[in-house]
């Protein structure tokens, strides 16, 4: 039985380190040889893997194999420099006397350096000269060590269309001339914003993704926690709206297991089973919370970590949704986005009642918006139960996904 | 789009509510407000509070204020995101203020400075 077991380790144990250890090799070897050479730094890491395979599989797994795997890559990186460097030296030979001293092409891959280079690779990363999407897919592969198949299937786009989106996206960054450095405290705030813009698209990326693989879809949401947690840990970016970001991400992600049935399907906040939420995930949103709750500005992620906050709390009491009520009418201040509009109607008629909620969503103008006539057929439902059908079955024509027609088919089938 | 600013006026500013009256007017205020924002509506907004007032009038002579001399004080405002005067009317007529007698609102259209207003 020995075998086979020792087999199924030695499968699992490339794709586990592949995971953690990649992204940390390319962070040190692209910040060591500039944004310019991210490609050779990303087949050097990759080369590693290879070696690693290679070799593991005639003479077996190392006793640490992280440490082999981070001595391996310090030899082929210094190789590479070695090799950059006796180049360039026969060229200009003159210029350049005397520089090829060995601790030149030393590579550092201790923890800290491997913490600071993969901070500075995000910032890097997440520029605003490249587009949203290109900033996602990027941090999926540089920074969360993401196969090109598995970011495809999360975009549920082919692997040709990302390879070109990637290309695309490192091309501009260098065109940009993008160094790999945090940016100077009096613009951090500027760039710390973009940066946790795109940690909150991964998120939602992973959160309300079209795609119906539950692993990646999970791993999605727990990659960008990890990134805005590496920001938290870090003193010149461990600021009171990184806290809030991570909070909110707590908050929803404790219902990740209770909102999807085992046929994948949806299943929406009113009907899901609060002992499949998970109070370890609550307790650590709220931990991050009160550490967000410091200095004097209330960013949008405050605001959306307090609103995610109350929804984890059971039952229907007044307070609940006044607070959420009155934490939507800040947020749309602050943000307007349909979807804040749609669930701050919602919030309205719990806290001051359905009438008043249907005068308000009547003046909404989302009428492209499926969840616009679903809420209204929501609020209908029990005050004009004809007009509540009409509305549900305008939601159903225009709803896009079968999960979502389904989901409103049920409340249909209610009203009758 | 133009943005309009609506000016709510007290007929009385130093008239002191109950905390109970004060709390209802200020969710009254924040769902009216809320209500425009979830519109997408909404540009900016001011509370003006009556502590720490003056007026500077001709000659510099200041003055504690306006409460006294002057009939009217403005309590605050909100600018706010629509096709017409009349939608920005329609607007102003949610505002809690009105419900207080004497008080009313002053809707304004804000110049561009597109050269064109």
């Amino acid at each position: 039985m020995q075998g086979p077991l020792l087999f199924m380790e030695q499968q699992e144990l490339i794709p586990h380190l592949f995971r953690s250890e990649y992204r940390k090799i390319v962070a040190v070897l692209c910040r060591r040889f500039g944004f310019d050479q991210i490609e050779t730094a990303e087949d050097l890491a990759s080369d590693t893997f290879v070696t690693a395979a290679q070799t593991w599989a005639l003479k077996g797994i190392p006793q640490n194999p992280v440490a082999w795997l981070y001595n391996v890559a310090k030899n082929k990186a210094k190789n590479f420099l070695q090799r950059e460097s006796t180049f360039e030296n026969k060229v200009t030979v003159e210029v350049k006397e005397g520089f090829s001293e060995l601790h030149e092409f030393e590579i550092d891959l201790s923890p800290q350096n491997i913490n600071d280079s993969q901070l500075q690779m995000m910032f890097a990363i997440c520029h605003p000269s490249i587009s949203p999407e290109a900033q996602i897919g990027l941090s999926l592969r540089i920074l969360c060590g993401f196969g090109i198949d598995e970011i495809a299937e999360a975009f549920l786009v082919n692997k040709e269309t990302i390879n070109k989106r990637l290309y695309r996206a490192k091309e501009r960054l260098r065109e940009e001339k993008i160094k790999i450095e945090l940016p100077a405290q009096s613009g951090i705030n500027e760039r710390l914003e973009t940066v946790l813009t795109t940690i909150y698209l991964l998120f939602s990326e992973g959160y309300y993704s079209v795609s119906k693989n539950q692993t990646i879809r999970k791993e999605l949401c727990l990659e960008a926690m990890r990134l805005c947690y590496m920001l938290i840990e870090n003193k010149n970016t461990n600021k009171p709206h990184v806290n809030a970001l991570l909070s909110l991400m707590c908050f929803h992600t404790s219902r990740f297991d209770a909102r999807i049935n085992n046929d994948g399907e949806l299943i929406l906040y009113d009907e899901q089973d609060p002992n499949l939420w998970n109070s370890e995930l609550i307790s650590k949103g709220g931990y991050f919370l009160n550490c967000a709750a410091t200095g004097n500005v209330l960013s949008k992620y405050h605001l959306e970590a307090a609103i995610a906050y109350w929804n984890t709390q059971q039952g229907d009491t007044k307070e609940k949704w006044e607070n959420i009520l009155q934490l939507y009418n800040r947020l749309l201040q602050i943000e307007y986005s349909p979807i804040a509009a749609l669930n701050r109607t919602y919030a309205l008629s719990k806290a001051n009642g359905k009438m008043e909620a249907i005068a308000t969503a009547e003046k909404l103008n989302l009428a492209n918006n499926h969840f616009y006539f679903a809420l209204l057929g929501e609020l209908y439902t029990g005050i004009d139960n004809q007009k509540a059908k009409q509305n549900f079955q305008k939601a159903f024509s225009i709803a896009k996904t079968q999960t979502d027609k389904q989901s409103i088919q049920r409340k249909i089938d209610k009203l009758c | 789009m133009d943005e309009f600013i609506l000016i709510f006026r007290h007929e009385d500013g130093s008239k002191v509510a109950s905390p109970e009256q004060l709390q209802i007017w200020m969710k009254q205020t924040m769902d009216w407000i809320g209500g425009i924002a979830s519109q997408n509506k909404f540009s900016g907004a001011n509370g003006l509070p009556f502590d720490d007032a003056k007026v500077v009038h001709h000659n510099n002579i200041v003055t504690n204020g306006p409460f006294g001399e002057i009939k009217e004080t403005i309590g605050g405002y909100i600018i706010v995101k629509a096709s017409s005067v009349d939608e920005a009317v329609e607007f102003a007529k949610g505002c809690p203020v009105l419900q207080g007698e004497g008080n009313s609102v002053e809707v304004r259209k804000i110049f561009k400075g597109d050269g064109v207003h």
